[in-house]
């Protein structure tokens, strides 16, 4: 019981990672809330599903093929409906929403409401601790936690990275500097756009797959980023972490415990909001100037 | 009588969008005098209620500046005590729908203690948890709560839709008018607008102005509350039914649309949003398969058009204030009608 709760606890709290940290970059360097989020993550998934059983490529391939046509989209979805609004706060909070319900309803036109599901990686699985831990969960454990040391790297060891700190610290300063400010707002939401697909294409073959997937872990990752501090990379990481042993927790351990998982959760964000309301490690943002 | 004409003729005539408001007023007033189809009817009586519901939701926002993405707690807190009530002690609406207002005012200032020490975007975040977190608990209790199905076999409103409907907008008129009253900014006995202002735009400036704005913080989401439990309590007796959908994502994303939509920080532009949006929504039914597809798109394209809503966008098209005088004119018109000022001055040198 233990192991199966260590098990499925690091791999929803390895995607919750995923989602958490690029809905927070995206709000560090654009100040945008981007609730369109997850909906990236479930067309990711849903490309994989496309790949692999309608035109019949191997899964890594179409895993890969889906992130760069997600990512190619997002971008243009941004391009097309966010970026003339990005000074309208409650406009673009709106928007992400109806994108979101948007994509949502294209995919019940298409697919309906079944559940689907996406061949694995690789069949089978080992035993660790006389836990079977399937060959799948371990590909995309080890994905999901090169990614975030590639995004730390990049955040912190390439002049683009401080580029986009820069621009996330002060918006007008780094302008003066010289740094394309458009540029990089449209950048940081390909990023995260790229970020929610890859955690969309390495879940497709582990979770089944249905239109109204993004609905709960864009809650989750809401509580996770205010739990974490809004804009702090680190705290978006142990955020994710807390919420998906929490859950997975509440999952097994409590009755009915699936339908107040989200609940609990949640109470936890209220209540260290209660106590810190900067959150865990957060970045008290200075008062924008006007 | 003359002097009752003179205002209106100052007052309304003179004022395009009170024009407009006065002749959906009145259309509102004698629309079961045009028809009694049952559907219309009841668009008509969810536009109501619909209206308090988005109302009280520009309330926190437009005038406050607490964005509240959770705004559906309220309206589900009190559907949910209405039809408790209603259901095992037989109490009648009237005395329901109110209980369960208040109900919903206890809800909103358990919410504003959290609110008080999170700003902002936090805020809006964390108010998005507090409806599933009820959700989860009307799951955990279904003995009581009916769990998935919810409560049904509740006390209609009244006996005919047409007496429903005229209680319904009734009520509207009243909430509505309360709301917009106590946030006249421009009021000089009551303060109470212009101090939400105050807090929205710059809130440590408004505390060293001497406002309380903890208190006022407060106010603002009893306020908020009462109004969307009004709504609640009344949707219950008018559907008859109360279900988890009242506290949904939908049911607080759907204020928010419908104010965007109509204008935020007017309290008109909610009522503008929900009368143009959501009948429009509801004839949308007849291709039922691309309906949510339809409204998606709808509320992009509109939003990209015009950011700062239709309500408001109207408004500046059909108004012109005097440049001297400060009086709204018809934009149509040459000069005031008070100071004899040429309005359209300004527009014309800069072309």
């Amino acid at each position: 019981m233990i192991k199966t709760i260590l098990v499925n606890g690091i791999m929803i709290a390895g995607v919750y990672a995923l989602l958490a940290s690029g809905f927070s970059l995206i709000f560090g360097v654009a100040r945008i809330i981007s609730l369109a989020q997850t909906a990236f993550y479930m067309v990711a998934a849903y490309a994989t599903f496309i790949l692999t059983s309608q035109l019949g490529l191997n899964v890594p391939l179409s895993a890969l093929l889906s992130v760069a046509l997600t990512t190619i989209f997002g971008v243009g979805v941004y391009w097309l409906c966010i970026d003339r609004i990005r000074e309208h706060e409650t406009t673009v909070i709106l928007v992400t929403v109806a994108l979101a319900i948007f994509f949502q309803e294209c995919l019940i036109l298409k697919f309906g409401l079944y559940q689907k599901s996406v061949p694995q990686f690789i069949e089978g699985f080992f035993e660790i601790l006389g836990t079977r831990v399937s060959y799948q969960y371990v590909i995309a454990l080890l994905v999901v936690v090169a990614v975030l040391l590639g995004i730390w790297l990049l955040l912190y060891k390439t002049k683009l990275g401080l580029a986009t700190r820069a621009v996330a610290q002060d918006r007008e300063v780094a302008n003066l500097m010289g740094i394309k400010v458009r540029k990089m707002c449209m950048g940081a939401f390909g990023l995260a756009v790229a970020l929610a697909a890859i955690g969309g294409a390495v879940v497709a073959p582990i979770y089944s797959l249905d239109p109204y997937m993004w609905m709960h872990p864009l809650l989750m990752i809401c509580a996770i980023v205010v739990l974490g501090g809004l804009g702090s990379a680190i705290g978006s990481v142990i955020g994710a972490l807390i919420m998906g042993y929490v859950e997975t927790l509440v999952v097994f351990l409590v009755p009915m415990g699936s339908f107040v998982k989200t609940a609990v959760a949640l109470i936890i964000m209220i209540v260290v909001l209660m106590v810190r309301p900067e959150g865990l490690f957060g970045v008290t943002f200075e008062e924008e100037r006007l | 009588m003359r002097r009752l004409y003179k205002t209106l003729q100052g007052e309304i005539f003179a004022i395009p969008g009170r024009n407009i408001a006065v002749v959906f007023f009145l259309f509102l007033c004698f629309l079961p005098l045009m028809t009694t189809q049952p559907f219309i009817l009841r668009i008509a009586t969810f536009a109501s209620i619909y209206a308090i519901f988005a109302a009280s939701w520009d309330l926190l926002y437009g005038y406050t500046g607490q964005m509240n993405l959770g705004h559906a707690l309220f309206f589900g807190i009190s559907a949910y005590t209405s039809a408790l009530l209603n259901h095992h002690f037989g109490l009648p609406p009237w005395i329901t729908v109110p209980i369960g207002a208040l109900v919903a005012v206890l809800t909103g200032s358990v919410v504003a203690i959290p609110a008080m020490r999170i700003r902002g975007i936090f805020l809006a975040l964390a108010t998005l948890a507090f409806p599933i977190v009820m959700t989860g608990i009307v799951f955990v209790f279904p003995d009581l709560t009916g769990g998935e199905l919810g409560i049904s076999g509740i006390a209609p409103l009244a006996r005919s839709r047409v007496a429903t409907y005229y209680i319904t907008l009734f009520v509207m008129l009243v909430s509505i008018g309360i709301m917009w009253k106590m946030t006249d900014v421009k009021s000089k006995k009551i303060r109470l607008g212009i101090i939400l202002l105050a807090i929205r735009e710059d809130e440590v400036t408004a505390r060293a102005s001497g406002i309380n704005t903890i208190r006022y913080k407060l106010l603002a989401f009893c306020l908020s509350g009462f109004f969307a439990g009004i709504a609640g309590g009344l949707y219950v007796h008018v559907m008859k039914i109360a279900g988890p959908s009242t506290l949904e994502l939908m049911t607080s994303i759907n204020p928010i649309v419908w104010t965007v939509f109509g204008g935020i920080g007017t309290i008109y532009g909610p009522v503008t949003g929900v009368y143009i949006l959501f009948p429009l929504v509801e004839f949308l039914r007849v291709v039922q398969e691309i309906r949510t597809l339809l409204f998606a798109l709808l509320v992009i394209a509109i939003l990209l058009l015009m950011p700062e809503g239709i309500g408001v966008w109207i408004r500046d098209k059909a108004e012109c204030k005097c440049p001297r005088c400060k009086l709204v004119n018809f934009a149509t018109r040459q000069i005031c009608r008070a100071c004899g000022a040429q309005l359209h001055l300004a527009k014309k040198s800069q072309h």
